[in-house]
């Protein structure tokens, strides 16, 4: 008596299934993205240009750059939701220490423009200190740790402009926020070099290999000998001085420092990493797949003018879009945890 | 079909039936064409090398694996289930290899997890507790329902989910190794409750690698081997050898002797101290303990499952700090804050629960290569030298498949266990700590790494090896100490020692 073997429904996953599983991460992010360009080059003649192409990229460079830093956090499994809070302080600073037009009535104090950017950096880093020593030696998780940093921030920029708004920073800076080279926006080559950076330093180094181990299983990373709390620190350190760099050019590139100036960033940046395909859980994701968020957002936002659509169904647009996403993580995710049994 | 199977359909169908199954991750065949058959109130033993596909089996069973080849028949009934959740409707309970418990949780919700008891649509919090405190003790556990999970010892946490299944009314209960954080009075209760739940006309899957534990409680073994059954005996007509030779193959029927004769402890009181404790205490969980660990010795620490001997190995390495007493390596006196100081100060630890040591979502290479990479790297990583490193682990441990870019997720049991211990054998440390370092191992394996620690005693390490199961101890020890309630009670030293003598000091 011989039973024939019979196919399961759900038969034997072939190799391409095995390999879609895997990545899926990284392939419902970019079909995501192909998508929407189809859609707004249909839909619009003047969307799918080169200069809406350049539009797009300075849209989302201040998002782009703190989104960089935000990488290395939601990497680890921690959040950072003083990024724009932090951005606007760092951004306020550094013109609090330029010299103003008379008519600006703010009691500043003007320093030549390094000493200026110098300083600016210094707030950005000792507010990033200050996360990281509340997340590692006093144990605050990091959602309530930033979520008071965000209060603080905000508090350091209404010190400090008083209502006011201030307009002039240091020329840098200037340069960089709202200068072009041969038609490239400086902001585009800023948040190209970061892009970069983050990209190498999580992919190639060794501190970048911890942040993903730490991620990944932070007890084990603790039992192999790394320094789990030195990591923890520093990326709360690396987010808010990348926070720091994007409130400062940010700044320039709107031509004002004033309160309140980068709110609507916080949930950009985080809707950018996490679109992407970066798991909120830790371990997995990358600066790749923080470049196609930020690109699904620019491409959003950018594309959503271009078909004249009502500017309120756009939030909402907005807000589904960035569910689904999260749905897509979470549910990859739970995947992989079936996975592993 | 063979006979035997032949046998059981006239008798009446079987609880389980399983025919013809394959399963294969991503080309790779974990099962091929297995038959398996289980009857109502039967215990049925299930052994196998590392990696022969027992696990892959039960999870069919219990629904986790939903895509295989073959049919599953309940009662003669055609079943297949899309979930786990679908096999538990069913009547199949399982306990997986890996603690599925959730730590944040309080004990009580664990055993009735998914099925706390209601009272008008709120969860019925008195009768939750009395149930769980009354399920507990039955299996002699006497804990607080209320206290968290994660704070309970790993032992205490697997006889918890033990409860869970046992208690939960499956008509199929699968236990895959679910002693091997057990002592054994532990392990003589929980056989106790396996009977009764026998008696009852329930069907137990039982996998263990301790073959004398199988012999011992089922009445049916099964032996796998590379994805295949190759026989399925009733236990009266077989013995450990003959378990062996069909599980590894011929030539090591002497594996795992059962350490119930005289062994010599081979101590060397002479040999320069590496690692010395003097009056090391840690709030409630052990207290003045002094021990000295010699370079070219292996010290065993044995005491039963939550006398202390796990903290005190995680304080010797950092990662907790005791509240009084001194440590001091290599006669400097060190006081770790952290994990990474111990290390840097020469020692390695394996803790006892794989998931805590293991980065399931990254290659063998990675997982191997994180505990040296500050050795091998400084700014720049250099994947191919950490590709290397793993390389030569991998064929010395004969890690299983031999692929160092596999995904540690997809490694056996026993597998992970040794890519665990392979993260320390890079750059020699001065003292290596082993908590349970044979926990999920084939007997084959556990030889290969009583071998390796040997290898790694003599070229001069100092070796502590922690665990509650008398063999491990007894296998590799030269000197051991046994701890109870949290102290040093008596310590083996150049004598001849056996099994029953150690449980008696313990
Ligand atoms: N999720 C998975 N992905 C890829 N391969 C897997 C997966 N699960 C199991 N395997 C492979 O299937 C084979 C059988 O594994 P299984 O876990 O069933 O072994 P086992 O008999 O339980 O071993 P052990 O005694 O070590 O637990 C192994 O070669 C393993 O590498
Ligand atoms: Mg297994």
């Amino acid at each position: 008596m011989t039973v024939p073997a019979q196919e399961n429904a759900e038969a034997q996953p072939s190799r391409v299934g095995a390999f879609i599983r895997n990545r899926i991460r990284n392939i419902a992010p970019f079909a995501t993205l192909i998508i929407l360009l189809a859609f707004f080059s249909i839909a619009s003649p003047s969307f799918f240009t080169v200069d809406n192409g350049v539009n797009v990229l300075t849209q989302v460079s201040v998002t782009g750059v703190m989104a960089v830093g935000l990488t290395f956090v939601i990497l680890c499994a921690e959040i950072d939701l003083s990024v724009a809070a932090i951005a606007n302080a760092t951004g306020i600073a550094v013109a609090y220490f330029t010299l103003q037009e008379s008519y600006v009535n703010i009691p500043n104090i003007p320093l030549p423009g390094f000493a200026a950017i110098g300083l600016a950096l210094l707030v950005c880093a000792i507010l990033g200190l200050v996360n990281a020593f509340g997340t590692t030696i006093i144990s605050i998780p990091s959602f309530i740790m930033t979520l008071a940093m965000m209060q603080i921030g905000a508090g350091i920029s209404a010190l400090l402009v008083r209502g006011q708004i201030a307009y002039a920073v240091p020329d840098l800076v200037t340069t960089l926020g709202s200068g072009a080279v041969g038609g490239v926006p400086w902001i585009v080559i800023v948040l190209g070099v970061f892009l970069v950076v983050g990209h190498v330093v999580l992919t190639y180094t060794r501190f970048g290999r911890y942040v993903y181990m730490v991620g990944g299983n932070r007890e084990a990373a603790e039992y192999s000998g790394v320094n789990v709390k030195v990591v923890l620190g520093a990326v709360m350190v690396i987010s808010a001085v990348c926070s720091g760099v994007a409130g400062m050019i940010g700044v320039a590139h709107f031509g004002s420092a004033q309160q309140n100036e980068f709110d609507g960033y916080l949930l950009d940046a985080i809707a950018a990493v996490v679109v992407g395909g970066t798991s909120l859980f830790g371990g997995r994701g990358g600066i790749g797949n923080t470049i196609i968020g930020l690109c699904i957002l620019g491409v959003l936002n950018n594309g959503l003018d271009h078909v004249q659509i009502d500017s309120f169904l756009k939030i909402l647009i907005r807000g589904i879009i960035l569910l689904v996403a999260l749905i897509i993580n979470v549910y990859v995710q739970n995947l992989r945890d079936r996975e592993r049994g | 079909m063979d006979a035997e199977a032949e046998a059981a359909l006239r008798e009446g169908a079987p609880r389980l039936h399983m025919v013809g199954i394959s399963k294969s991750f991503g080309g790779v065949a974990a099962l091929r064409d297995v038959d398996f058959l289980l009857r109502a109130g039967e215990i049925h033993g299930l052994v196998g090398e590392n990696g022969a596909g027992k696990s892959t089996l039960m999870k069919i069973i219990a629904g986790v694996h939903a895509g295989y080849r073959g049919r599953m028949l309940i009662d003669g009934r055609e079943a297949q289930f899309r979930s786990a959740r679908d096999a538990l409707a069913a009547g199949i309970g399982m306990v997986h290899q890996e603690l599925s418990v959730v730590p944040d949780l309080t004990v009580a919700e664990n055993v009735f997890l998914g099925k706390q008891p209601t009272k008008r649509g709120m969860i019925d919090w008195p009768g939750m507790v009395a149930g769980a405190r009354q399920q507990l003790a039955s299996l002699g556990i006497d804990v607080d329902p209320r206290a968290p999970m994660g704070s309970l010892s790993i032992g205490l946490q697997q006889l918890i989910e033990l409860a869970r299944v046992l208690f939960s009314g499956a008509r199929i209960i699968i236990l895959d190794e679910p002693t091997s954080a057990l002592s054994p009075p532990e392990v003589q209760r929980l056989f106790e409750v396996l009977r009764g739940v026998r008696a009852s006309g329930r069907s137990i899957v039982f996998i263990s690698h301790f073959l004398d534990d199988i012999l011992s409680v089922s009445d049916t073994v099964t032996i796998f081997r590379n994805g295949r059954r190759v026989v399925t005996e009733a236990v009266g007509k077989i013995d450990k050898g003959w378990v062996i030779k069909r599980m590894i193959g011929s030539g090591h029927e002497g594996l795992e002797e059962s350490y119930t004769g005289a062994i010599t402890l081979g101590s060397r009181p002479s040999a320069p101290v590496m690692l010395s404790a003097r009056e090391l205490s840690a709030s409630r969980a052990f207290a003045d303990v002094s021990l000295d660990a010699r370079s070219g010795e292996i010290l065993g620490v044995y005491g039963f499952m939550g006398c202390g001997q796990i903290e005190l190995a995680r304080t010797l390495f950092g990662k907790l700090k005791p509240t009084t007493g001194s440590l001091s390596i290599d006669g400097q006196v060190r006081r770790f804050h952290n994990t990474n100081q111990a290390r840097r100060a020469g020692i390695a630890f394996v803790p006892e629960s794989r998931r805590s040591m293991l980065f399931y979502q990254e290659p063998v290479y990675k997982n191997v290569s994180i505990s040296v990479l500050g050795r091998i790297s400084r700014l720049w990583l250099r994947p191919a030298a950490e590709r290397d490193i793993a390389r030569r682990h991998v064929a010395a441990l004969n890690i299983r498949p031999p692929d160092v870019a596999a995904l540690l997720a997809g490694l056996s049991g026993g597998n992970q266990q040794k890519v665990a211990l392979a993260k320390w054998l890079t750059f020699m440390p001065k003292v290596l700590i082993l908590s349970e370092p044979t926990r999920g191992m084939d007997v084959g394996a556990k030889d290969d790494v009583v071998k390796i620690v040997r290898g790694l005693r003599d070229q001069g390490l100092a070796v502590i090896v922690v665990s509650a199961e008398p063999e491990t101890v007894l296998s590799l020890a030269d000197r051991i100490v046994v701890m109870k309630k949290g102290r040093i009670v008596r310590e083996f030293a150049g004598e001849t020692i056996s099994k029953d003598r150690l449980l008696e000091a313990a």
